[in-house]
Formats: structure tokens, sequence, C-alpha cells
């Protein structure tokens, strides 16, 4: 096990490395110089963007430039703006959000979708059974903006219930409504996933054997056939938490969270290499080591897999 | 564990039991009036084709018969003399596994695979006898000791994958007599698994058996591993048991043609060299079974009447049942 982590560890290396300099090479050969158009109609002074030029290693050959903003990277500097800002600074600000927004839409596709999944799994048929399958069935279908939208307006625009749009603090009853848009399409795949996976486990030999030994239909459903159900489950939503900790662009913006997806969305809009760049190598990390937690997390579940 | 059955009759008996299966297709007859018992410290062997409705006998006495599709029709299972189809669920689960034990076919799959062997051991006896964690544990060692599974203390905190075929129907074994069951069924025990070791899991059942005077009720489709562990014989055709008989009797003159059939079928040393006599067709389709006896279109000795009428079970002396009109022809001419 050790040595699989480490082993998984080692393989972050390339990858690493691989993704940050395409996304630097993608960010940074944008056609257009940065700088030409940054002072209105009459342009910038020569001078300025020479200095400029100079200050984001622009004359290097785009390898040098990307192994020196390596070189800056590992010593915990994410670069600055063209205006001067820290970009560091900006996403220490951004990411809390996120992670608040992300840790409540896998709650609430996690409880919903999971309860939903079962019940229907094990009554199966039936007119809730149908009611499930219908309506995960639209959710699947619609798209994040429709239903960040719909939320917006009718809870918060007609009833009055949530916030329109967030408050730059983000308190979390304020990230509920959101969250559950962020969730709806997760939560729609836990519920089939879930109740496919109680459908398939229920006439296990292994269920049966647990009737036969004259244990409680409770503890019969809910250790012997949820343990195994919930393999497949749990690897879902921890995949899924990867992507929600790499932001969400479409509900940030809706409800105007100050999130990672929003920072990086401006930073896409106006040409900001430096905050894209260091954005999504952090977006990057985060992913792998998600992935990493999700592959060990499958070998604690399921004690026929060994990593050697 | 020696129990005395207060005059009440045998200790599990089943009487016309019927089954069917709601299919697609239609109703599937799978039994069609079963009727055997098992007292104690007896060794009944329940013998059959795949599909002669063997496995759901078993499955309907520890009511775990998935229903639906199943459906019991008519008939009574008593246990010490109570109708357990009349029982109420919780008086039912309380018969489980402490009264009626079963042992299944495979146990790869019979054993939950995300727990060790010993948790699922200990689980009952938990739960059922109120023992704590440690006791419940090393209870599960001794049992894994019984069963004669080598270094058990180590051996308990194993997942079933990482058991041999042998030592997982073994630890299944173990697992089914924690709660010191009166009967054991044991459904094809060992099927899956080779030759060496089936003989050994059947020396292990018979002694287990002897050592705690339990009745069992032991389903295979091998004529030869019953031979020397059971005491009466039920052979079983198209969901009816159509010979019944002690071990010896049956294998010394058998009164139907289909057990016949079974015991020419049968390698002998003694043939060695000619070809392997076979019992030609295939078991009848129980969607739309065949008029009369269900065995007529194999059977070598079927005569009009077969096709017309469904023969009765007779009684030809002593315990011997046979469901053939025949029966008695083959008795005299034997």
């Amino acid at each position: 096990m050790v040595r699989y982590i480490i082993r998984r560890l080692l393989q972050l290396i390339p990858v690493f490395f691989g993704t940050t300099f395409l996304i630097y090479y993608l960010v940074w050969r944008l056609p257009g110089d940065p700088f030409a158009a940054m002072c209105g109609d009459r342009g910038c002074p020569p001078a300025y963007v020479a200095t400029m030029r100079a200050k984001f290693n622009m004359d290097d050959p785009i390898l040098i430039q990307y192994f020196k903003y390596l070189g800056k990277l590992v010593q915990g500097d994410f670069g600055t703006t063209y205006q001067g800002l820290s970009v560091g600074k900006q996403m220490a600000m951004a990411y809390p959000t996120t992670v608040k927004l992300a840790v409540i839409a896998l709650l609430i596709e996690a409880l919903i979708g999971i309860a939903a999944g079962m019940y229907t799994g094990l009554k199966g048929g039936g007119f809730l059974d149908n009611l499930v399958l219908i309506s995960t069935l639209f959710l699947i279908s619609l798209p994040v903006f429709v239903t960040g939208f719909v939320l917006q307006i009718v809870f918060g625009f007609q009833l009055g219930i949530i916030d329109v749009t967030v408050p730059p603090s983000a308190p979390i009853g304020s990230l509920i409504a959101p969250a559950f848009a962020l969730a709806s399409l997760s939560m729609a795949y836990v519920t089939r996933l879930t109740r496919a996976s109680i459908l398939e486990n229920k006439r296990a030999d292994y269920v049966r054997t647990a009737v036969a030994k004259g244990l409680k239909p409770n503890r019969v459903v809910g250790v012997h056939l949820l343990r195994n159900s919930v393999i497949p489950v749990l690897t879902f939503l921890g995949t899924d938490l990867g992507a929600l900790m790499g932001g969400a662009i479409v509900t940030e913006g809706i409800f105007n969270i100050k999130g990672i997806g929003n920072l990086v969305y401006r930073a896409i809009f106006f040409k900001e290499s430096v905050t894209v760049v260091g954005v999504v190598t952090l977006l990057v990390v985060v992913y792998l080591l998600m992935n990493l937690l999700v592959d060990l997390l499958y070998a604690v579940l399921d004690p026929r897999i060994r990593y050697e | 564990m020696t129990t005395t059955n207060e005059g009440q009759g045998p200790l599990l008996e089943v009487r016309d039991l019927h089954v069917e299966f709601h299919t697609r297709d239609g109703i599937a007859r799978v039994l069609n009036g079963v009727s055997f018992s098992v007292d104690v410290g007896e060794t009944l062997a329940v013998l059959g084709e795949s599909g002669s409705g063997k496995s759901v006998t078993a499955q309907t006495i520890m009511g775990i018969l998935d229903m639906p599709p199943g459906k019991i029709t008519k008939g009574e299972i008593f246990f010490r003399g109570k109708d357990m189809l009349k029982m109420s669920e919780e008086e039912r689960r309380g018969i489980r596994a402490s009264g009626i034990a079963m042992i299944f076919q495979d146990a790869l799959s019979a054993l939950n695979p995300v727990f060790t062997v010993g948790f699922q051991i200990a689980e009952q006896l938990r739960l059922r006898r109120g023992m704590n964690k440690k006791d419940a544990l090393k209870r599960a060692v001794e049992l894994l000791d019984l069963v004669k599974i080598p270094n058990a203390a180590g051996r308990v905190k194993q997942y079933p994958h990482e058991f041999s075929g042998g030592m997982r129907q073994r630890a299944m074994i173990a697992m089914s007599l924690a709660l010191d069951p009166e009967v054991l069924i044991a459904d094809e025990p060992t099927t899956a698994l080779d030759v060496t070791v089936q003989a050994q899991i059947m020396d292990l059942l018979a002694e287990l058996r002897r050592e705690r005077n339990m009745g069992m009720i032991l389903i295979t489709h091998d004529l030869g591993v019953v031979a020397d562990v059971a005491d009466r014989i039920a052979v079983m055709y198209a969901g009816r048991i159509v010979e019944h008989a002690d071990v010896f009797s049956l294998y010394r003159q058998p009164c139907h043609p289909y057990t016949a059939a079974l015991l020419e079928s049968m390698p002998r040393l003694d043939l060695k060299g000619q070809e392997l006599a076979t019992i030609k067709g295939l078991p009848p389709n129980l969607l739309r079974p065949p008029s009369g006896c269900p065995f007529h279109p194999r059977c070598r000795m079927a005569v009009d009447q077969c096709v017309a009428e469904v023969p009765q079970l007779i009684t030809l002396g002593m315990d011997r049942l046979s469901r053939c009109f025949r029966a008695e022809e083959m008795i005299t001419n034997g």
C-alpha cells in the first residue's frame, strides 16, 4: 500500500509538468501582445511595453519562460497580475468560497442521491420509483444555467426565500441554493447509480446468506447490502468532489459568488495570463490529489482490491 | 445438542409442498407436491438433475425463496411440530441458523466479499446470542478450528477471497454451525470443488453430523457423493419425488426407471473401457410439462398409461416409495 502511494505520487510529477507546461504555452502564445492594447487607442509607450515584456520574461524562449515561472512557483510565488496584484492572494481569497460551495454541493448530492436511490432500489417499481426515475432524467437533461436561473428567479425574486446574489463573505446559508443548482446533475446520477447498484446486489447470494443467518432485515440491508452497493457510488462522489473543487464558472456567475471559477473566468476575459496559469496549476494539483484519494478510498472499501 | 421431540413426529417434515414461479413466459410449476421428513441424527439425500426443484425445496424451507417470482401455493413445513409457513416473519427468523442452518453451493458468492470471515461468523453470535465482540471472535476461531482450518486464529482476520475453494467451503460450514442448528441443509456443498477436496468436505460433514447428532438434508446431483453419507435418498424429477428409499435398497434395487438410469450412468471401475450409459433427452420444460408422467419421453419402460395419467406415489414395503406404474414389476423382475 505505501509503495503504491509513493508510486502514485511519483506519477504526479510528469502529469504536473505536462499539464502546466501545456497551459502555460497555450496562455502565453495567444496571438496578440497583451500590453499593446492596454493603454487605449493610442497604444502604450514603447518604454512601458519593453519594461513589462522584461518583467514577464516575454523575450525569452517559451521553455525558459516556463522554467523561470516554475522556479518562482516552487517558492510559493504565483507571480503578479499586470496591475501588480498578487495572484497567490487572489486565489487565497477565492478558494475558501469554492471549497465551501463544493462541500455543500457534495453533501446535497450524497444525502439526497443515496437516500432516494436506496429507497427506490429496495422498493422497485411503483409510483415513487417512476417519479424518481423521471425527475432524475429531467435533472440530467437540464443545463445548470437553467436550474440556477430558475432557482434564483423563483426562490430569490418571487418567493424571497433565498439571497438573489451571494454576499462577498459567502455565509453558508446563502450558498445552499447555488449548491443545489450545482449538485442537481450529480444528484440525479448518484440516485440512479445507487438504485442500480442496490437492485443488482439485493439478489446476491451473500444477501441470501445474511437472511439465512437469521439477521434482522435492517441489518441485512443496512450492513450487508449497503456496504457492497455504495462502493461505486462513493467512487463517483470522490471524483465529483475533485470536479467541484475546480470551481463552477456558470453557477458562480449566476449567483455572483467570488469563487475560483469566477476568478479564472475574469482572468481569461481580461487576458490575465499569470492568473490563468496560477489557477489552473492549483486546480491540476487538487484534481490529481483527489483522484489519488479516490483510488485509496476504493481499496479501503473493497478488500479484494490490492495495489501491489 | 441431542434433542428429543416430545413425540410430535419428525424434527423437520415437509408435506405436499407446491411452489410455482411466475415468469414472463407463464407459470412454471417447480414443486408439485414434495413430501419428506428428517429426524434427529439422520441424513436425507435429495438427488436430482438441475431444475428438478431440489434447491427450491431447500430455499423454501429456509424462507429465502425470492418471492416474487416464487410463490408457495400449497403445503406445510413442520419444524418441531409447528408449521413454519404459518409463522410470522420474526418467528421464522428465530429458527434460521439456530434451528435450521444452510450451507450454499458456491461459498465465494455466498460469503460477503467485504467482510472478514471472522466478522461474518461472529456476527450471528453477537446479534443472536448477545456475545461481545471479543468472545464472539474467540468462538469464531474455535469454529474454524472445528472444521479443520489450519491457523484458525490468523485465518479469522482474512477475507473470503484470501481462502482457497475448499477452505472457503469449510468456513461456510463453520458459519452454519455457529448457532448449533438442529437441522443442516447442505445445498450441493461440493459441486464447486475438485474431487479430492469434495471427499474431504463430505467426510467433514458426516463427522460433524455424527458428533452433533444433527438432522441433515444433503442436496446433490452426484450419486457417488451420497452413498457413504446418507441414510435415505429422495430422488426428484420435475418437482416431484419419484423415488424414496433407504440407501442400501435404492442402490441394490431401484424402483423407478429414472433412478435406474441414473445408477447406470455412473462410471464404474468394473466396466472400464465401455461406453458410459446416458439418459437421453433433456429435463422437461416446466412451463410446458409433458402429459402424464413427466419422465415418460425419456423413459425406456414407458407404456401408454404413462402418457395419459400422472402416477401417484405407491408404497412398496418398508419406507419405500416410487412414482411409477411399473414399480412392482421392476422389483419382481430385478
